[in-house]
């Protein structure tokens, strides 16, 4: 409950002020029953104009609470809107800052559920607990303080229960925590279901597998449920035991009453009284376990939340002392690099390369051979378990994040389009102008097609962009990637889909555009690499092969043979 | 997006609503009998305890005997309550949670029937928004609310027999109050309704957002683009939870409001009541008369107009909560009712032994009316052929395939599987005849061995095996260390995209139909693993049907006929020499390698 602290801190006064608020629409609705006894007692029966007043004056504190409360509650939604904005935007931007390690730890569709439902769990409890944490503590203090005055033994008979019931509570919920951890854990993998289904719909109607997606849904449908319905068999016994205590306490007072009765400690009005007040005491306790019920909820959500915020960057920029700069004219160097992603098998193992500014590097190599593993070294996605890599003679890990990604315009494999214009695509929230998106497109050998939609540059995609080709898409991604002219460039197999006739144009653009970029080209296709400065040819995370497209043909079996299969055949579209 | 009906028909959803719970009369029924019957303990409780209070009071000293006998019952008394409102919390408990399940089976099954064009132009994270929070939303009110429609109307009609036999006058000021209060809610209904609307829509759009950016997020990483799209965010953050505020800044008012108009009539039967007292007791009012009351009287009717409005308050609050599951349901109930793939005809036919011819006829289509993507394409395919399709991007070369596969029905022209219209078929038939693997790879979160076994039911671990070595994907699944059961995650970082697209041949290995279809099957793996499962490939193309959508030429070349898509139009049509020998587009695709 750190989090609460933290992010209602800024708010404690406003709240402090709409609790008063309550506070007095709240009593002045109390007043209400004690008018009401007085007038029947007293007033009754003596003139019009005093019931009238009376009576009036019930209307004025009726009014007073409607207005009072109103208010109190618009202020307590003000405060949990704000409080639930700040965190949901500190935990997105936390979310995006987690490293592809932690990312794959937490899983995208976990994060996603603690942005949205756990989110709005813990939002959903700051706003009734301001306004249902009003009345009951009222009514609990109120009622307890007169009982204490009317009969301090009889009281402590029924304050004896509250100790019962707060260890009770205090049990229940501790089991009741985990439980809906449980609950939103299961979320999680019902949400990953209906992500995975609706990313892969066309295979699943393809296949005919909708009957078995049902049953798989059917399966984490279920389990959601069941943990629901686990979490509530528990919490649902928070009320009736907490009232059964009350109510046992109440039968106490009356045994006892009658005792003092006889002793004359006590009157039986004073049992009377006594009995009233403990109803109203009961309706505060059972308003305290309905809130402490949704507390034991959004604990498990805030606790998940917190989870994330409070996750340690696990890439941090280092100092130099402990990484110091070497000398060296290459651009790119890495410097036996080895790298591990479950810390079992390498997946890299002793890659050293270096490549000198305005040069080319090509990595080449079978499915699963490392090559995307190394390009998310060189990006830092991940640090690397050995060695080391160096940008102009600074260890990566040296660099600050700004400085590190300026450099760099990236395709990945399998990259990210969005639903938005073709032109934001490529500019992705960066000040770029028009005439250099035009040059980029113009280079990724984009300019054609987008000319062809209607709307050009405005055409909209969709999700992922399932509204164009895999070539097109290619082609905008790297659009995107060359439009700040960047140091490095990576192109993780990205003119896969791209015709022979269209990869080499877009090659020979490449190197006239951008001739002062390093160029980090991963392919399958020899032709993608061909003319690279230096050749990597990786098998199962090791250089087997490295140096020009001549040498290699020459020295290196592998990347002869790959050669060779593929000079029958060309790539159309 | 079309949102059709956008005049909301709020007694429909109620209704249907009711239904789901109504559904569930077995559990309903016995939660409403408990609630009477605890309610009636809940007073006999307090009876007890008079009782008891009595016998302490007695003139002459405590009678103990009937202390006892008192304390007793009510010992027996409260003992009931607890256990019955522990039994009735989670009778609705299960009652909830059934609904729940439900109407998320609902949707879910509805998901897997829409036309593959919905997910399209739905967020995904929208959609996701409306299975757990809509939903969520809905059972937080429903089940627990209509109990307490049910057992407060109960406590208003007994309370207002009681009223009615004390005094009929003073009813006068619930006669006007009332409607008052009704017509208060319902006014502010009004107002509140859409705002709701909004609200659940503003979540679902952020929760969209937010799903599409989590998927990008290397990307943002790499262009440390986190504060720009965290700013986005943030706009729809703050929007949606204004839409939240504002729906409550106007809903919290109908609580202590309809409470006001509560405590007003209150007041007002006070001061009527003292009134009527009054001249009863000065004798204006004669006994017997219609505005006759007794001192008692007048207590007893404030004691029944609180109990009385009570409920009403409670109903008050509850419609304000009924609001935001409507706006909730509205929008489950928009993707229950989403119109789904039209259904098949009803005397379709089961395709069974197919051969594999396939004609297309004048084939006309395009996703949006006015954008025709094919021309009149029309081609045969006979039993074994293999078929190549070829052309720019952008031609319509995927949509040939989704046509094929009746992601969509033609505008105008027929397609033909052995010489049934493929309208006439089932589509669960004609899409069994296919096999398809595509560029983009798709994997479930689960074992290996389940995603390849997914290509077929009831594949043996054997089959499975040898479909992995046939895709030349089995050593590297061997060098897991959990082999076939290594469990694949949402974005499996372990798992290369050349690994996943041979994943997905082996899973198309496994299948057994007669028809194949290969959209860029092969183009994220590498030439040499490509020949290497190149002979596997041939083998399982021999005697099917075969579509294929290629860049490398030497699958292409080797296709009993290509065909040249250009611009919706097959331009060219032929095998490999054919073309070559015309010297058209293929030719000089073809040529351009060695240009």
């Amino acid at each position: 409950m750190k989090l609460l602290h933290k992010y209602l801190k800024p708010y404690y006064v406003r709240m402090l002020a709409g609790f008063l608020i309550k506070t007095t629409g709240t009593l002045s609705e109390l007043m209400l029953p004690f008018i009401l006894s007085h007038i029947l007692t007293n007033v009754i029966g003596k003139s019009v104009k005093e019931v009238i007043l009376w009576g009036g004056g019930m209307i004025v504190c009726s009014a007073i609470a409607c207005v009072f409360n109103i208010t109190a509650n618009r202020m307590a939604s003000k405060v949990s809107r704000n409080f639930a904005e700040e965190m949901r935007r500190d935990l997105f931007e936390k979310t995006l800052h987690l490293s592809a390690r932690q990312t794959d730890k937490f899983t995208i569709p976990s994060l996603e559920s603690r942005i949205t439902t756990d989110t709005y769990n813990v939002h959903h409890f700051v706003n009734m607990m301001q306004r249902l944490g009003v009345r009951a503590p009222i009514l609990l203090i109120g009622g307890v303080a007169i009982t204490l005055i009317m009969d301090a033994y009889l009281s402590m008979v029924m304050l004896a229960m509250l100790p019962l019931i707060f260890v009770t509570v205090y049990f229940i919920s501790s089991k009741g925590v985990p439980l809906y951890t449980m609950v939103q854990k299961s979320v999680d993998a019902m949400v990953r279901v209906v992500r995975e289904d609706v990313h892969g719909i066309r295979v699943i109607k393809a296949l005919s597998k909708g009957e078995y997606e049902h049953r798989r849904y059917d399966k984490v449908n279920r389990r959601l449920v069941g943990n629901e319905v686990k979490a509530g068999v528990i919490m649902s016994s928070v009320n009736p035991i907490m009232t059964l205590f009350m109510n046992l306490g109440s039968v106490a007072v009356v045994a006892i009453g009658a005792y003092r009765v006889t002793d004359c400690l006590s009157t039986p009005e004073t049992v009377i009284a006594f009995m009233q007040y403990f109803t109203l005491i009961s309706m505060a306790m059972m308003s305290v376990t309905r809130i402490f019920v949704m507390y034991t909820k959004s604990a498990a959500s805030a606790k998940r939340i917190a989870e994330v915020i409070n996750t340690e960057k696990d890439i941090v920029v280092q100092s130099k002392e402990n990484f110091p700069d070497i000398k060296t004219d290459a651009h790119i160097k890495f410097e036996n690099v080895n790298f591990s992603y479950n810390g079992k098998r390498n997946n890299l193992s002793n890659i050293s390369f270096q490549v000198k500014k305005g040069g080319s590097v090509g990595i080449i190599g079978a499915t699963g051979s490392g090559k995307s593993t190394l390009v998310k070294l060189l990006l830092r996605f991940y640090d690397c378990d050995q060695g080391a890599i160096y940008i102009n003679g600074e260890n990566i890990r040296t660099i600050e994040k700004k400085r590190f990604c300026a450099m760099f315009g990236t395709v990945m494999q399998q990259d990210f389009l969005y639903a938005d214009t073709v032109q934001e695509n490529i500019k992705f929230g960066r000040s770029i102008s028009q005439e250099t998106m035009e040059r980029a497109t113009a280079i990724a050998q984009a300019e054609e097609f987008i000319k062809a939609f209607p709307e050009g540059f405005g055409h909209m995609l969709s999700q992922h962009g399932t509204n164009i080709s895999g070539g097109q898409k290619q082609r905008l991604l790297i659009a995107r990637a060359v439009a700040t002219s960047p140091e490095i460039l990576v192109l993780d197999d990205s003119s896969s889909a791209l015709d022979y006739k269209t990869d080499a144009a877009l090659r020979r653009a490449l190197k006239e555009g951008l001739n002062n970029t390093t160029t980090v080209t991963v392919a399958q296709r020899v032709s993608s690499v061909k003319d690279c400065d230096l050749i990597i040819v990786l098998e199962e995370g090791n250089i087997i092969g490295m140096g020009n497209n001549e040498y290699l043909m020459e020295h290196c079996k592998e990347y002869n043979e790959i050669a060779q299969s593929q000079m029958g055949g060309a790539f159309i579209d | 997006m079309i949102e059709k009906n956008e005049k909301r028909d709020y007694k429909g959803i109620f209704i249907r609503l009711c239904g789901y719970v109504l559904r569930y009369w077995f559990l309903f029924v016995p939660a409403v009998i408990i609630t009477l019957l605890s309610n009636q303990l809940s007073l006999l409780g307090p009876k007890f305890s008079g009782d008891a209070i009595d016998a302490i009071a007695k003139v002459g000293g405590v009678d103990f005997d009937s202390v006892y006998h008192n304390v007793g019952m009510m010992l027996i008394c409260y003992a009931m309550a607890a256990v019955l409102s522990y039994v009735l919390a989670v009778i609705m408990l299960h009652i909830g949670q059934k609904i729940v399940y439900t109407m998320r089976r609902e949707v879910f099954e509805k998901l897997t029937k829409l036309p593959v064009g919905y997910f399209d132009t739905h967020a995904t994270g929208d959609i996701i928004s409306r299975i757990s929070y809509d939903i969520d939303t809905i059972n937080s009110t429903l089940s627990h609310d209509l109990v307490q429609i049910m057992t407060s109307l109960y406590t208003v009609l007994g309370s207002l027999v009681f009223m009615w036999n004390i005094s009929k006058p003073l009813i006068i000021v619930f006669v006007i109050t009332v409607p008052c209060a009704i017509l208060f809610t319902r006014f502010r209904s009004k107002t509140i309704r859409p705002l709701f609307s909004e609200r659940s829509r503003k979540l679902g759009e952020l929760n969209g957002y937010a799903e599409e950016m989590l998927s990008g997020s290397r990307t943002i990483s790499a262009y440390e683009r986190e504060g720009e799209i965290g700013e986005r965010f943030n706009t729809r953050n703050a929007d949606a939870m204004d839409a939240y505020y504002r729906a409550d800044y106007y809903g919290c008012t109908m609580g202590p409001t309809v409470n006001f108009i509560n405590n007003l009539s209150i007041s007002l039967v006070m001061i009527l009541g003292g009134i009527l007292y009054l001249y009863s007791q000065k004798g204006i009012v004669p006994e017997g008369t219609l505005f006759f009351i007794t001192l008692g009287g007048v207590a007893q009717f404030v004691q029944y107009s609180r109990k009385f409005a009570g409920p009403i308050n409670e109903f008050a609050n509850i419609l304000s909560e009924f609001q935001s599951a409507f706006s909730a349901a509205e929008r489950v109930f928009r993707i229950i009712d989403e119109a789904a793939e039209t259904p098949d005809k009803e005397n379709a036919i089961h395709l069974t032994n197919v051969k594999g011819d396939v004609s297309f006829e004048k084939v006309h289509f395009g996703y949006v009316p006015e954008k025709p993507i094919l021309k009149g394409v029309s081609f045969n395919a006979k039993k074994g052929e293999t078929v190549a399709i070829v052309g720019p991007t952008g031609a319509g070369k995927t949509t040939i395939i989704s046509l094929l596969m009746r992601f969509y029905d033609t505008t105008d022209g027929s397609i033909r599987v052995d010489g049934h219209s493929v309208g006439e078929l089932t589509r669960k038939s004609l899409r069994g005849a296919y096999t398809m693997v595509l560029q983009d790879t798709w994997l479930f979160c689960g074992t290996i061995f389940d995603n390849i076994a997914y290509g077929r039911k009831g594949a043996t671990e054997e089959e499975v095996i040898e479909a992995a070595k046939a895709a030349r994907i089995h050593s590297y699944i061997e060098s897991l260390p959990d082999g076939y059961n290594t469990i694949l995650t949402d974005d499996g970082i372990n798992i290369s995209k050349g690994q996943k697209q041979l994943i997905t041949i082996a899973r198309a290995m496994i299948s057994d139909s007669p028809m194949l279809i290969l959209d860029e099957a092969t183009s994220n793996v590498d030439s040499r693993t490509e020949i290497k499962i190149q002979q596997a490939m041939s083998e399982l193309m021999k005697g099917k049907t075969s579509f294929v959508i290629a860049h490398r030429l030497s699958t292409v070349q080797n296709a009993d006929r290509i065909i040249v898509l250009q611009n919706g139009e097959i331009t060219e049509m032929g095998t490999h020499n054919e073309l070559m020998e015309k010297g058209g587009f293929y030719s000089s695709l073809y040529n351009s390698q060695f240009g």
